[in-house]
């Protein structure tokens, strides 16, 4: 290597300070490191490191905790650290062991310990299997840091040969899976060796404690380094049977920065080559039975996603709307909904939800998560279970007609990855009939409008009671009240004609004289009665002022009303006399075909009028 | 014999009944009609999807996110530095604030009630909820002339007649959407007040004037348009106290309330589209105190008086005109501005200000546009008409003249078709809701008349002279009764009972009906047609159909979203006017040109610059501190409404400010042409060559698929620019403006030529690792 890159140099200084260190330090405990196999899977732009480890208590006391060192600057990219171990002779059932940070004394500060707290503790001559997985982010540098189009992205990835550890190691290896592709360069070294695509160290023999040797690969690594700068994902219960939730992604392409012009016709004639760096889709899988998903951004809907959707899960593959290079960033919106009875469940008198932390995209790192867990207005009696360590307070938020506010427990995590994917807990109280707050709330809400609008059309709103346009309407409704009365009346007198028919045809079928003469008799008194009772409605008519726009018409329908009267009174007579006289039909029908006429013109005349006014 | 009729024993009650029976289904139809107009206007959410469209409803869009951000009074101080760079512009002053005020009300008073909806959403549907608000006024205003059944025809109609939709589509987030509803609604008020009487009216008219003067421009027209209706009343001699309260408040508190809208302000009473309104207030006072001394004095004396006052009148009126004209003449533009001038004159535009003759809505409008935008109302409309003047009456009057003059508008600018389209509708439910009465009473009335015709044979030829003489007697008593009283109240029975006796057979009007139905039934087909396919596209998102099935072609979005996301929040982006409302909403950057067209010379930069060879336009950007350059080119995929089709107008409006840019430079014989045909001006523009740079290697020959030719200048390098970001197909195209190369010491003697450095340049490009 001709010229050293930073990083690198930075490794040196480091090792140097390590050294010192381990001088100044005196063996830790009794326990020896057997064997130590590590396995550093660089395939993604996570990180992750497997170490195998056989660690035998060789001194006279039982030995409760194991420590694990990191140098700070590994440390500081750490996202996860989990420990297994199983006591015996062969590996055995393994159980998680507690992790926490710990500060020997003694320890050189440039290092971070932790400590993995054995469930009983290693008697003297026993052996303990450890396997110990670590996560690490941002432990790839590009180099170069930009780089065009049509380059593939070379990474940088550091790390010591051998196994830092505060403890002498009898033999390790060290493993590290490469993605394929081109391999740049490497630190060479007696026992390292490159086949196909994967780079191994050792095996090293009896090593002492804090041992150091700085290994270097420069690689190409064009998996997606999708990076979320921040991932707000609101879970919002709705006891009617959803949990909906929304994400909101923040997106950028962590690797090398692209520098120069984008050709589109290069990416689009070979986009293999020609941004090969670049990554244009996300995978995400979501719980089966999610329903309802959409995928937008602040500007519209984004139109290319794919979704397949079997019984174990709902895998949606979404692409950004434009190819992400290095550097670029991208926001968008991924939303869905998803059973209640999958994710909610009751058990002691609560309710929990029971659902994962991170975000469904594969491989993603996300800086800053923010998890809002939106519960039903009422819900009471909240509390949180994690399975790590997180920030959390509580919010309010309205929505729907909300009063009191939906009660919102937050969750907030740095460097989040895939491995965080775990279950976590949120247990309220929730009364079901709080359910039927808000439809009763809308129920009464239209109710109190209708009854306004009652109450509004039945009352009398004017402010003065001697107001000329007042008096005016309250003169209105007494015109309308006599025109109501008038026109009564006019229907009482179609009806004695009505009648008059009826007796007429009667008398055709029958011959009975004597009955429709009576029946004569009886409408003329009915008429003259109706005649009377009009009287006093037309003086009152005639005499108010508002009734000008009727009173022609009322003056036409009396006197058309009369003619007609008269007309069937007429038509009667004669239809009478002619069967008295018994004339024969065909003359009778010849004699009152006029008046049959103007009757029914008149009487269209008549009911046209009515019909007008009682429009007005 | 004739037969007695059942309904006979009806009483005041069932009458009654009916009448409630009546105005529920009245007000269910109403309901009705409301769902449709909202309904059929979202084809584009279900077709497309939920967003704002176009150009204009994005500025519109980004104001009422403002509004609804930073509140009221910060909105009417807003200064907006984001566009017109380095100008700014303040949008407080210049905008009309009706559609964002009403928007950011209900996104408000939704946000109060805990509805959590977003501001877009409200923006989107606040176009068809007006439509409903503005077929309820249709309903309003035709009843209040002819009836509610025409109301509700005219209502239903004006729900779905496609030139109306063509604005108020979901998303369509424009000023017409709610200008609309404003203009039916004042129409109405003016009318219901021209009815009654009633200063109560008269005021909610003004008010209803003011939303109107806030949300469109187009309130001009009211404001010309009643003035011209009074003053055909007063000619025709229907001048009556009622025209007076009509009118004369909505002068006076409309007037005052206009000047209170800051984009009108003092124009209110300064400039010449409202003189006419102020002229007919005088003619208006001058009759009504005619008429008042008529009551006062005795004929003789009244003659006297007249012919005094009509000599003193004339010369204070001319004394008045000549200061008026004297005025106007002073002004430039004789006190109107460029788009009125180019309504009164429709060859203004095209000779004056290229800018306003570039926008396709402003051009006259073809024949099928008419069909297309209200389809068969176009021949109902003189029925309605004719209708209108069976009898004339004050309100029938002003439809018409509404009609006409909107039919003109429309002749003159296809936008203003949206205007006529109200008329038309309110005219043609007229139209059918009488050939409907007429029929289907005809119908109903058909059987006794019938049975007369059959059983006197003989006496039908007298039978006509008593119909003939009914009429003879109604037509003086009508004629008598408009002299003394006006015949609003009386008229109708009159007609009624003129129109029963004007029975159609029945088998002519059976096909009649059947008719109508089949033409109402072309207009529903017609225009759903229209809101399905025609006026839901959402124009930022793109569908083709193809045989291997459905293409979205997004990339509008894709490169505001670049935009956006990977720019410096201060960059400056040019590009041609149409996209600037667009790039400041979507990509949040600041750009040179938008929309509001109101600074010609600014416009004309960017013109000049993309029609100059790319070093002058390299020197002209960066003046202008632009870094990115916009420019959309369809030639890939084929679409048709790009900037090189757009080209000739950035060179017509450069050229009307920097004389350098000549027309005849770009065209050859007359023809545009960017093939080997083309000057070579043209295919050395900065445009030519940002459209077609590396495009010939998408299929190795260049060919553009909107031209259909092979493109004339295929391999060139670019070397003042460079492409940063071109979407999926190459509709949007973003070129960076590269930096000044650094002086190299001791160069500077020898000042090489423009060539030589630019070679330096592109070889120095080859290895960026230097």
């Amino acid at each position: 290597m001709a010229t050293m890159p930073p990083p690198l140099r930075r490794a040196a200084a480091l090792l140097l300070v390590v050294l010192a260190g381990v001088l100044a330090s005196t063996a830790r405990a009794d326990l020896v490191i057997s064997k130590a196999d590590r396995r550093v899977d660089l395939t993604s732009h996570i990180v992750r490191v497997l170490a195998s480890l056989k660690v035998e208590n060789v001194g006279p006391d039982p030995v409760s905790q194991v420590l694990l060192a990191f140098p700070n600057i590994q440390a500081k990219n750490l996202a996860a650290i989990r420990a297994f171990g199983s006591e015996g002779k062969v590996k055995g059932q393994s159980t998680v062991l507690p992790i926490q940070v710990v500060q020997p004394s003694g320890a050189p500060p440039e290092l971070t310990f932790f400590s993995a707290l054995l469930p009983k503790p290693l008697e003297k001559g026993k052996t303990l299997y450890l396997d110990v997985l670590t996560v690490f982010t941002h432990s790839l540098q590009p180099f170069p840091e930009e780089i065009t189009q049509a380059e593939a992205q070379l990474v940088v990835y550091q790390d010591s040969a051998h196994y830092l550890s505060p403890y002498p190691v009898k033999a390790q290896t060290l493993a590290i899976r490469l993605p394929g592709g081109r391999v740049e360069s490497y630190t060479r070294h007696p026992n390292a060796k490159l086949v196909d695509s994967e780079l191994k160290y050792g095996p090293f023999h009896d090593l002492p404690p804090f041992s150091y040797l700085p290994v270097i690969v420069h690689f190409e690594n064009n998996n997606p380094f999708a990076v979320a700068k921040e991932v707000i994902r609101e879970i919002e219960i709705s006891h009617w049977g959803n949990v909906q939730i929304t994400e909101h992604y923040n997106i950028a392409h962590g690797g090398a920065r692209l520098k120069g012009e984008f050709s589109r016709i290069d990416y689009q004639s070979r986009p293999y080559v020609r941004g090969v760096s670049s990554f244009r889709h996300l995978i995400a899988k979501l719980p089966p039975r999610a329903h309802s998903i959409y995928y937008r951004d602040e500007i519209g809907n984004i139109s290319t996603s794919h979704l397949w959707s079997d019984s174990m899960k709902t895998q949606l593959e979404i692409e950004p709307r434009f190819p992400l290079f290095g550097g670029w960033q991208t926001t968008f919106t991924v939303g869905y909904g998803l059973p209640l009875k999958d994710f909610v469940f009751y058990s002691d008198g609560k309710r929990f939800l029971n659902i994962t932390f991170g975000s469904p995209l594969e491989e993603i790192l996300i800086e800053k998560l923010i998890v809002k867990v939106v519960l039903p207005e009422g819900s009471k009696d909240i509390e949180v279970s994690a399975p790590f360590p997180t920030q959390k307070w509580q919010e309010v938020k309205y929505s729907h007609l909300d009063i009191v506010g939906r009660p919102v427990v937050v969750l907030e995590k740095p460097d989040v990855i895939p491995e965080h994917n775990l279950y976590f807990q949120v247990y309220y109280k929730f009364n079901n009939i709080s359910l039927l707050r808000e439809p009763l709330m809308l129920i009464s809400g239209f109710f109190l409008l209708f009854v306004a609008c009652i109450v509004y059309m039945r009352t009398d709103m004017s402010i003065s009671k001697s107001s000329p346009s007042y008096l005016a309407k309250l003169q209105w409704d007494e015109v309308q009240a006599t025109v109501q009365k008038i026109q009564g009346i006019f229907e009482q007198c179609l009806a004695v004609h009505d009648k008059l028919e009826a007796s007429l045809r009667d008398l055709s079928r029958t011959g009975d004289i004597q009955s429709c003469k009576a029946a004569r008799k009886a409408a003329d008194a009915q008429f003259k009665e109706l005649s009377k009772d009009l009287k006093p409605l037309l003086t009152t008519l005639h005499s108010s002022p508002q009734s000008y726009q009727i009173w022609p018409k009322v003056e036409d329908l009396i006197a058309k009303e009369r003619e007609m009267q008269e007309k069937l009174m007429t038509r009667h007579s004669t239809v009478v006399d002619s069967f008295e006289k018994k004339l024969r039909g065909q003359d009778v029908e010849n004699r009152i075909a006029l008046q049959q006429q103007k009757i029914a013109a008149l009487r269209q005349e008549v009911e046209s009028l009515l019909e007008y006014i009682s429009e007005i | 014999m004739p037969e007695p009729q059942s309904s006979v024993a009806s009483s005041g009650s069932v009458d009654r009944l009916r009448n409630a029976f009546g105005g529920v289904l009245c007000t269910f139809t109403l309901l009705l009609i409301g769902v449709l107009a909202f309904s059929i206007r979202l084809f584009s959410v279900i077709k497309y999807e939920s967003v704002i469209h176009e150009f204009d409803p994005y500025f519109n869009y980004r104001v009422t996110q403002f509004l609804s951000k930073n509140g009221i009074y910060e909105f009417w101080n807003w200064f907006d530095d984001r566009t017109w760079y380095p100008l700014g512009r303040v949008i407080g002053g210049t905008v009309y604030p009706g559609l964002t005020l009403t928007a950011g009300t209900i996104w408000w008073l939704l946000n109060s009630l805990n509805i959590p909806l977003s501001v877009e959403t409200v923006c989107v549907f606040t176009a068809p909820i007006f439509s409903v608000n503005a077929s309820w006024a249709t309903y309003l205003l035709t009843k209040e002339t002819k009836g509610p059944g025409a109301g509700l025809m005219a209502a239903t109609i004006l729900a779905m007649v496609p030139s109306y939709i063509s604005r108020s589509v979901a998303g369509s987030y424009d000023n017409e959407a709610v200008a609309i509803f404003a203009l039916i609604f004042t129409f109405y008020l003016y009318v219901k007040t021209l009815n009654t009487g009633s200063l109560f009216y008269a005021t909610l008219n003004a008010l209803s004037y003011f939303y109107m003067v806030c949300s469109w421009g187009g309130y001009t027209f009211i404001i010309n348009l009643i003035p011209m209706h009074v003053l055909l009343c007063i000619v025709t001699g229907r001048y009556s106290s009622r025209l007076y309260i009509a009118y004369a408040p909505l002068i006076v508190l409309g007037t005052l309330l206009a000047a209170l809208v800051p984009v009108v302000g003092f124009n209110a009473v300064m400039t010449s589209e409202h003189f006419a309104s102020f002229l007919v207030f005088i003619i208006l006072h001058v009759v009504a105190l005619v008429y008042y001394i008529k009551g006062l004095l005795t004929p003789r004396l009244f003659k006297v008086a007249m012919t005094f006052v009509i000599t003193v009148g004339l010369a204070v009126c001319f004394a008045a005109a000549a200061i008026l004209v004297a005025l106007i003449a002073s002004s430039p533009t004789k006190g109107w501005s460029g788009r009125s001038l180019s309504l009164l004159d429709p060859t203004y535009a095209s000779k004056y200000i290229p800018i306003i003759a570039s926008v396709s809505e402003h051009q006259p409008p073809t024949w099928p546009s008419y069909f297309m935008d209200i389809n068969v109302l176009a021949f109902l409309v003189p029925a309605g008409i004719i209708s209108c003047f069976l009898p004339l009456s004050d309100a029938s009057s002003f439809l018409v003249l509404y009609l006409v003059t909107s039919v003109y508008f429309s002749g003159v600018m296809v936008r203003l078709m949206l205007v006529l389209a109200p008329a038309a509708c309110i005219l043609s439910g007229i139209a059918l809701s009488e050939a409907f009465g007429v029929l289907t009473r005809s119908m109903k009335f058909q059987r006794p008349t019938l049975d007369d015709v059959s059983s006197t044979a003989g006496d039908g030829s007298s039978d006509t002279p008593t119909n003939s003489e009914m009429v003879s007697k109604e037509k003086p008593s009508k004629k008598n009764r408009k002299k003394d009283r006006d015949s609003e109240g009386s008229s109708p029975v009159d007609h009624r009972t003129e129109e029963k006796l004007l029975v159609l057979p029945c088998g002519p009007s059976a096909v009649g009906i059947m008719l109508l139905i089949i033409l109402s039934g072309f207009y529903v087909v017609h225009c759903v047609w229209a809101a399905a396919e025609a006026y839901s596209a959402p124009s930022i998102v793109l569908t083709s159909r193809s045989h291997d099935g459905f293409h979205v072609f997004d990339d509008f979005r894709e490169a505001y979203g670049w935009l956006r996301h990977n720019t410096d929040v201060d960059d400056k982006v040019a590009s041609w006017w149409d996209y600037g409302y667009q790039t400041t909403a979507m990509a949040n950057k600041t750009v040179i040109v938008d929309n509001n067209t109101w600074n010609n010379t600014h416009i004309a930069t960017v013109g000049t610059a993309m029609a100059s060879p790319e070093k002058a336009a390299w020197e002209i950007f960066n003046s202008l501190d632009v870094k990115y350059v916009l420019v959309i080119f369809g030639g890939l995929i084929g679409y048709p409404s790009d900037d090189i089709n757009k080209f000739l107008w950035m060179v017509r409006i450069g050229g009307s400010v920097f004389p350098q840019i000549k027309e005849a430079d770009y065209l050859k014989d007359g023809n545009y042409r960017v093939d080997t045909h083309g000057t070579s001006t043209m295919l050395n523009s900065l445009m030519y060559k940002l459209c077609y740079y590396r495009f010939v290697e998408t299929d190795g020959k260049g060919f553009d698929r909107v031209r259909r030719y092979e493109i004339g200048k295929k391999h060139f390098k670019l070397t003042h620019f460079e492409e940063v970001f071109t979407t999926h197909h190459w509709m949007v195209r973003i070129y960076k403006l590269k930096p000044q190369k650094n002086r190299v010491r001791g160069k500077l003697k020898f000042k090489p030529s423009s060539k030589t450095s630019s070679m330096r340049k592109t070889g120095g490009k080859k290895s960026p690792w230097q």
